[in-house]
Order: structure tokens, then C-alpha cells, then sequence
């Protein structure tokens, strides 16, 4: 927004003093960014570079990188578990972005503009704090406490299972290669949902009451109401939750080496996790540097796309409004 | 509409998803105060018969938990100052200053912010090596400060941006240098929003798992998040070991919570309607 803002500043002329007269350089206020960049600099900025550049090197960490072009590239084209592994991609940005913000969105709606207002606000309160809890434990934490439940000996979901007599249910849920995935994402999903929705119910906030009662008083139903208002009016958070879900998709990392170290057999591998091992455990660091700038590319593409629709989303929002 | 018919299996449901929710935490606690002979026999489902500490005690002498949850506070706690004061550095040139090209920098800390961690490991690995700092906790907050200030700078250069004018342009008048204006005026006014920033800087450091895996190798230095990763990823727990990991490790996820639940449900929306 502070893009748009500015930009929208300079553009429209909502400037305070459209004619005031510089006075001062503004300039001199760069001083205070130096620490900021050159400490951007040096972590970020050269190490990025770095790896970029190794990315067209044979390497394996140490003695000089030899210099190959384009070689990891091509041969990332023609590796079965580099294209694995994005399509794992795709599923966890399914379990961590769509899933969440669908059922975000319907609970926000349902505690914002049903508890909330019928049966008050500390119920919604406590509500959302139930669905938040899960978003600050640690992953790691979050991994052990899922892989102990998903256990296939003795975990408690099969036990659960055994107990209501459902025991042919009863799955080896992280062990298993045609299972292992779809359990995965059952995690993220847990872990993720508060994120949305608790940016849905700030959204809601915002929102002018008197269209929802206006709505009622029509006769609108909640799910019209939800349609017709609640959807079009946060639509740039919307936008919002499904860009930084979708980038935090790509990164996943954590969960993965927790629960099922990208196994079994490949079977959660995802693009983080398969450079991290190309790095650390093949140490063939140019070829896991091409994994990770493949990623940076996409997370960077995304990141772009989705600014793209906030600014837009936003804009015309403003317009309504003024 | 016939309210109370329709209003209570949508409360209902939304219990129900709620509990949902919060019954891994609970199994947690219940499973931590078991023996092993009494996990054995009567499995994850049943009500602890005792109160059996040994299990949690053993594993915390085990792992030197204690150190473990010093290193974690300290680099967060490191972090979360130094990336705020860095973040008020970068936003008041930005924000308030309004620094030729400042879309241009904001974009680059914005993108900065997007990287994956994935595209740095290996070359923060390799120069902490050169610069002897491999394996140090120095490293870690070095590089997390730096990584949650491009979130911290891009929140507050808005924030900045809104701030009255009239009050900077008065304190000016009345003699005050840029640095007075940011510390005795913008620094205090702004108070609210850089503590959400501290509280978050802190939860999101302690949370971290890709780098400090890589960084902190040995156990004198690891945190708590690593700890139990590293532990989990080997596979050499056993049951009763692995619900007092999940509660050591739950614990302090649960305090930070109680603590400031208001600021990290409130504190999100600040961060995300920006």
C-alpha cells in the first residue's frame, strides 16, 4: 500500500501543501538508511549474487567453482525429482493458500457476522484465538506433535480410529507413498488456517456496518450477505493472504523435514527441502544453487502477480469510497 | 430470520472446528504426564492415572533444555531489538524523509523480503565460514535481524509516510535535528506499532528452522526449535520422549500466546492491511 499511497500522492496531488516550497535537501535524510543497506548488502544481497553465480558452476564447496553455463539448468530440465518436487509445490499451495483462505473466509464471515453480532463478541474472540494457536508454534514443534499423532503404531488418530471401531481406517498416514503427501498438507492446512483468518476478521472491520444492515434489513441471507458484501469488500486482503500463503507454499521446509524428511521414497519431496539436500548432504552446490534460484524466480514471479492485483484491488476500492 | 434455531448449529460447528484445533495441544499435555509402561498399556486415548514428571526431567537433563531455551530467547530477543531499531532507520528516511528513490528502495527491501531462505543458505553458510563466525549465535542474529527488518521496513514506511507532518515541520521550527525528531517524536508516537513489530520479529525468530539448522551445529549454541527437529528428523525417540519434546516445545509457543494474544491477532491486521 505504501507504493500506492505515495505513488497515488504524487499522481493525484493529495499532498497537504501542493505549493509549499522545498526549503530543505530532502537528501540528507539518507544517511539514516546506510546501516539498513549496506547490512542488506551483506547478508542479502551478496550471498544472493553468490548463489546465482554458482548456479552456472560445477561445485563442490570447496576449490574453485568450474564454470559450466547452463549445464545445471539443462540437466534440471531432464530430473524426474526436480519436477516432483514443484508439483508438490502445487500441492501444498493448495493445502496452505486455497484451503486456508476458503475456510478463512467462511469462518471470518461466520464469527464476524454471525457470533460476533448474535452471540457476542468474546465468543468470536475466543474462537479466533482457538484457530490462531497453531500458527505461532514452531513448525518443528508442530511436525513432532503430528508425526506423533499420525504414528502408524500407537498414534493416536489410529487409536481413535480402533477406539469407534473403524479400525480398518487405520493408515500408516506419514509412511505410506500414496498417503504421505495428502497428510502433509493435512498439517499445513491446521497450521495455516489462523493467518487468514484472522486478517479476514480485521478486513471485516473496516467494512461499513450500515451495509450489512442495510443487507438484512433487505432480507439478504448470510450467504448472500457473504457473496455480495463480505467477499467484494476484503477482496484486497483476499489478495493479500492467497500472495503470502502461496510464497510461505513455495518455501515450505520445515514440516517437510520434521514429519517425512521429503520421503517416503520421494513421495513429499518439495523444491526447498531437495536443495537444502543437494546442498548439505550431495554437496553439489551448483546444481542445488540452480534449485533454489528456479524457486527464487517463481516466488519472485508470484510476489509481482500478486502486488499487481493488490494495488489493483485497492485502487478500486478507493474509488468507491471517494 | 428464526434465530435461535439457526443460530446454534453454526455455533455449534464452530466449537467443534475450534476444538479441533486445540486437541493436538491437549493430547500433548495429557501424553507428557504418562509413564512409558502406562503409554504402553493403555495407548495416546486415556486420562494420565499420575502425575509422571520423569519423563519430561529426563529429557530436558538429555537435550540441556535449559540452553537450549537461553539460545533461542537471546537470538530472538537480539533480533527483535535490533531489527526494530534498524526498520525505524530505514522507515524514517522513507517514510518521513522521503529519500530520492524511495520506491526504488522500498522495492528492494520488499523483494528482499521475498527471497526464499533457500537462495542464501548456502553462501551465509560459506562466508560465515571465511569470517569465522560459522556456528556462532552472532551469525544467526546478524543475518535475522537483517531478514526481519526488510518485513519491519516495509510496514513502517507506510506507517511513517502517514505520520502528521505538522508536528515534524513544528519540532523543526522549534530547533529540533533529525535525529531529535525521530528519537523524542516519531520513535514515541509510533510506539504502539513497533511493539506489535517486537513481539512478531521475536515469535517469527524463535519459530526459524532452516537457517539456524545449518548455522548452529553444535549443541551448546542450537535452539529450541532445532533442538527438537533435529531430534524428530533422526528418529531416535521414543513415545514418552517425543510428547515431553512436544511439550517443551509447546510450552513456550503457549506462553508467548497467553502473552500477547492481543498484539498477534490485532498486530497481523496491522501487518497485512499494511
Amino acid at each position: 500500500m505504501t507504493v500506492t499511497v505515495e505513488r497515488g500522492g504524487r499522481v493525484t496531488g493529495k499532498q497537504d501543501h501542493p505549493g509549499r516550497p522545498r526549503r530543505r535537501p530532502r537528501d540528507s535524510y539518507a544517511l539514516f538508511l546506510l546501516p539498513g543497506v549496506l547490512a542488506f548488502l551483506a547478508v542479502i544481497v551478496v550471498p544472493f549474487l553468490m548463489n546465482t553465480g554458482v548456479s552456472f558452476t560445477d561445485w563442490q564447496g570447496v576449490g574453485t567453482p568450474d564454470w559450466t553455463g547452463l549445464a545445471n539448468y539443462r540437466e534440471l530440465m531432464d530430473d524426474s525429482e526436480f519436477w516432483e518436487s514443484f508439483r508438490h509445490s502445487l500441492f501444498m499451495v493448495v493445502a496452505m493458500a486455497a484451503l486456508p483462505t476458503v475456510i478463512g473466509l467462511v469462518l471470518a464471515a461466520a464469527l464476524f457476522d454471525y457470533v460476533g453480532k448474535h452471540v457476542g463478541a468474546r465468543w468470536a474472540a475466543v474462537l479466533r484465538a482457538c484457530f490462531y494457536l497453531p500458527q505461532v508454534l514452531p513448525i518443528a514443534v508442530a511436525g513432532i506433535v503430528w508425526s506423533w499423532i499420525l504414528a502408524p503404531d500407537n498414534g493416536t488418530l489410529n487409536e481413535l480410529l480402533k477406539s469407534v471401531g473403524l479400525s480398518s481406517w487405520q493408515q500408516d498416514w506419514l509412511g505410506d507413498p500414496d498417503l504421505a503427501l495428502y497428510s502433509v498438507m493435512g498439517v499445513m492446512v491446521w497450521v495455516q488456517l489462523g493467518f487468514p483468518l484472522v486478517v479476514f476478521m480485521a478486513g471485516l472491520q473496516r467494512v461499513d456496518p450500515q451495509l450489512y444492515e442495510a443487507a438484512e434489513l433487505d432480507g439478504a441471507g448470510w450467504w448472500r450477505r457473504f457473496w455480495h458484501i463480505t467477499l467484494p469488500q476484503i477482496r484486497p486482503e483476499i489478495y493479500v493472504v492467497l500472495t503470502w500463503c502461496s510464497i510461505a507454499a513455495l518455501k515450505v521446509f520445515g514440516a517437510v523435514y520434521v514429519l517425512t524428511k521429503g520421503g517416503p521414497g520421494g513421495a513429499t519431496n518439495v523444491p526447498s527441502y531437495f536443495s537444502f539436500t543437494t546442498f548439505f548432504e550431495k554437496t553439489q552446490v551448483g546444481y542445488g544453487a540452480a534449485i533454489s534460484t528456479v524457486l527464487t524466480v517463481i516466488i519472485l514471479a508470484l510476489s509481482l502477480v500478486g502486488l499487481k492485483f493488490q494495488t489493483r484491488a485497492e485502487d478500486a476500492e478507493e474509488g468507491i469510497r471517494a | 430470520m428464526t434465530t435461535a434455531l439457526r443460530r446454534y448449529p453454526v455455533l455449534v460447528a464452530l466449537c467443534i472446528a475450534a476444538l479441533f484445533m486445540v486437541v493436538p495441544f491437549a493430547i500433548v499435555v495429557v501424553n507428557a504426564f504418562k509413564s512409558p509402561a502406562e503409554y504402553a498399556q493403555n495407548g495416546p486415548l486415556s486420562l494420565p492415572e499420575g502425575l509422571y514428571l520423569d519423563g519430561v526431567k529426563d529429557f530436558w537433563q538429555r537435550v540441556d533444555f535449559g540452553q537450549k531455551l537461553v539460545n533461542s530467547v537471546l537470538i530472538s530477543g537480539a533480533v527483535a531489538v535490533l531489527a526494530v531499531v534498524l526498520s525505524v532507520l530505514n522507515a524514517y528516511a522513507i517514510g518521513v524523509g522521503r529519500v530520492k528513490g524511495r520506491t526504488w528502495v522500498l522495492a528492494f527491501f520488499v523483494l528482499a523480503n521475498m527471497l526464499p531462505q533457500e537462495a542464501l543458505v548456502y553462501p551465509i553458510y560459506y562466508l560465515s565460514k571465511e569470517a569465522g563466525l560459522y556456528d556462532t549465535r552472532l551469525s544467526v542474529i546478524i543475518v535475522f535481524t537483517v531478514i526481519q527488518a526488510a518485513f519491519g521496513t516495509y510496514l513502517l514506511s507506510s506507517v511513517l509516510g502517514q505520520f502528521p507532518r505538522e508536528i515534524i515541520e513544528a519540532a523543526r521550527i522549534d530547533g529540533a535535528n533529525k535525529w531529535q525528531v525521530l528519537w523524542r517524536i516519531v520513535v514515541p508516537v509510533s510506539r504502539p506499532t513497533l511493539g506489535v513489530l517486537l513481539v512478531f520479529f521475536f515469535i517469527w525468530t524463535w519459530n526459524e528452522f532452516l537457517l539456524p539448522l545449518v548455522m548452529l551445529i553444535s549443541n551448546d549454541n542450537q535452539t529450541v526449535s532445532v533442538a527438537l527437529g533435529v531430534l524428530q528428523g533422526q528418529r531416535l525417540m521414543d513415545a514418552t520422549m517425543t510428547n515431553a519434546a512436544a511439550l517443551l516445545g509447546v510450552l513456550p509457543a503457549l506462553v508467548f500466546f497467553l502473552l500477547f494474544q492481543r498484539t498477534l491477532t490485532r498486530g497481523i491486521a496491522v501487518g497485512a492491511v499494511k
